[in-house]
């Protein structure tokens, strides 16, 4: 059922920004449709680095088309240093809150616009850093630990609601534990 | 907003004649039936009636009959039971697209060192009798239980049970079948295919919440679920539900009643949706074996949408329906069904279930017909996937 806010139901049915930008300066894009949701997200930039415009093509779930839109209206405006330090929260917080079980789709938008600034610039992209631990949705260690730092996670169950890993088979969730668990003893 | 409600597979209304004789006995009606006095006493009186009823909808003895609180106490009542008579026995025959009551007390019983089969559909639905025949011919002696649904809750395919629970009986292997989706929307006869048990759900068939039954085949030395009191002959203890019985029974009478409009005006209904859905949304697709498929359910896959999108603009227009898709459900896959029927991620999670009672009408469906169209159009202009 609707367990979303009136801000996050209004993104869903009213999306700012939606649709494809011809002439766009950078492209992101994230997620697959095996995964159930992907963004590509559009960035016009300025000569002096600042975005002027922003636009997206998403599919998934009611709060993946919300954040995807909160992300579009944050980022107008911004430089593309400002915005590479945007968060996953930043997006959730611009909506008021997203359910717990549904944070992934703004890590999704956090991912998006990293990989459209970092195209941009020219960084060149590599396979992803760190040893594959969720198969069904490839995330590796080295994203498990950083998104559990940033966020304070708790549990492998957090894991799984912030970048899905172990939400699939669920073979990975004993090793997710581990990393939870090494990384709440240094804490 | 008017409420159009296609999502009969999830829970019905109750009818309005199950309520009717429900009410008395929540108020001055109140009798223990166990009680030795005359009040009580014909409160029983009236579960029997509903005993009888629940029995000829599937062509039953009254006394096979054990009511329960819902189908999933009824499913895991009856794997426990056959584990507890044949304590030698470890493993379970099971398929990959049961409901999580058998589905995951299956895979308990796994860690707990049970040896389950959970055998595989092909594309359309349809099971893999040839791989449970090749178990039974050579291992009949380890199996302690074939519990298989008769109809698919999520694609509404129908499995062949009849057929397997001879061959397991021929085998002396207890069969069960979970036909919570079946009872009310197909003939159902217990005697012809000589089944086990076999579990219904009160608010499947228009009853309410809370209340099922289990048959158990006379002879069986049924070992109770839930220990206790005497009640239901020592196969289920706790006082009975009794008013939720006897709407059980009431609406098990008008299922029986109502059969034939399932068979045909609701078919084609169905039929009427499936169609004009197909022919005016370009790629989209059926999920499961058109043919063998109970009349009510239609499952059907819009590429490259996501069902919890489309279920919550469908609210929009008070449309009530399913999603196949993850992100209802707090897991991210797809259905297990349709992943075992490997349907393509593509329309696996652009899947919306409709399933259709008696209560549906034509009208209902033209307004679904027209409302479909533009809000999965709606959903496609945004998506990355979609190739004008």
């Amino acid at each position: 059922m609707w367990e979303y806010n009136d801000k996050v139901k209004d993104h869903f049915l009213n999306p700012r920004n939606a649709g494809e930008m011809k002439d766009a300066d950078a492209v992101g894009e994230t997620g697959s449709l095996s995964c159930g949701d992907a963004l590509k997200l559009f960035l016009k930039i300025n000569k002096s680095g600042r975005i002027v415009d922003a636009s997206f093509m998403t599919f998934g779930c009611a709060s993946a088309v919300a954040s995807s839109s909160a992300l579009t209206e944050i980022v107008k405006g911004m430089t593309l240093d400002d915005a590479e330090k945007l968060t996953n929260d930043d997006i959730a917080d611009y909506l008021g809150g997203l359910p717990k079980e549904k944070m992934h789709c703004s890590v999704m938008g956090q991912d998006a616009l990293r990989k459209a600034i970092r195209s941009y610039k020219g960084i060149e992209i590599l396979a992803k850093p760190g040893n594959t631990i969720c198969e069904c949705f490839g995330v590796t260690d080295l994203e498990i630990i950083e998104t559990v730092k940033q966020n304070n996670l708790k549990s492998a169950e957090d894991v799984t609601f912030y970048v899905k890993a172990g939400g699939g088979c669920g073979k990975c969730v004993q090793q997710i534990e581990k990393i939870v668990e090494s990384i709440l003893a240094q804490a | 907003m008017n409420i159009v409600y296609t999502d009969n597979n999830a829970t019905t209304k109750v009818a309005p004649e199950v309520l009717e004789e429900m009410m008395p006995y929540f108020s001055e009606l109140y009798g223990n039936p166990s009680s030795m006095h005359s009040f009580g006493g014909n409160v029983g009186g009236k579960i029997q009636e509903a005993r009888e009823r629940v029995a000829r909808l599937i062509n039953a003895n009254p006394s096979e009959i054990v009511f329960t609180s819902c189908g999933t106490e009824s499913d895991n009542a009856a794997i426990m039971a056959a584990l507890e008579l044949n304590p030698a026995k470890k493993h379970i025959i099971t398929s990959a697209v049961e409901h999580p009551a058998i589905k995951n007390l299956c895979s308990y019983l796994e860690k707990k060192g049970y040896h389950i089969t959970f055998v595989p559909v092909d594309r359309e639905g349809h099971l893999n009798t040839e791989l449970i025949y090749d178990i039974i011919e050579k291992k009949a002696d380890d199996i302690a239980v074939i519990s298989l649904m008769w109809a698919n809750n999520e694609t509404g395919v129908i499995f062949p049970v009849e057929e397997v629970a001879r061959k397991a009986a021929e085998k002396g292997i207890l069969f069960h079948t979970d036909a919570v989706q079946a009872v009310g929307k197909i003939p159902i006869d217990v005697k012809a295919a000589d089944i086990a048990m076999l579990s219904l759900s009160g608010h499947k068939i228009h009853a309410p919440k809370g209340i099922g039954a289990l048959y158990v085949r006379q002879g069986i030395k049924f070992p109770p679920f839930l220990k206790g009191g005497h009640q239901e002959k020592g196969r289920r203890a706790g006082t009975e539900n009794t008013a939720s019985i006897i709407g059980l029974g009431k609406a098990s009478e008008l299922a029986k009643v109502h059969l034939n409009e399932m068979d045909t005006r609701i078919r084609g209904l169905r039929d009427y949706l499936e169609v004009e859905l197909l022919a005016k949304i370009p790629a989209s697709s059926v999920n499961g074996d058109k043919k063998n498929r109970l009349p009510n359910t239609l499952s059907i896959g819009f590429d490259a949408v996501e069902g919890e999108s489309i279920l919550l603009l469908m609210d929009q227009s008070g449309i009530c329906a399913s999603s196949g898709s993850a992100c209802t459900s707090g897991s991210l896959d797809p259905s297990h069904v349709l992943m075992a029927m490997k349907v393509p991620f593509e329309s696996a999670h652009g899947t919306i279930r409709f399933s259709l009672s008696t209560y549906n009408t034509k009208e209902e469906m033209s307004y679904i017909i027209k409302a479909m169209p533009p809000i999965i159009k709606r959903l496609r202009d945004i998506s990355p996937f979609w190739k004008k």
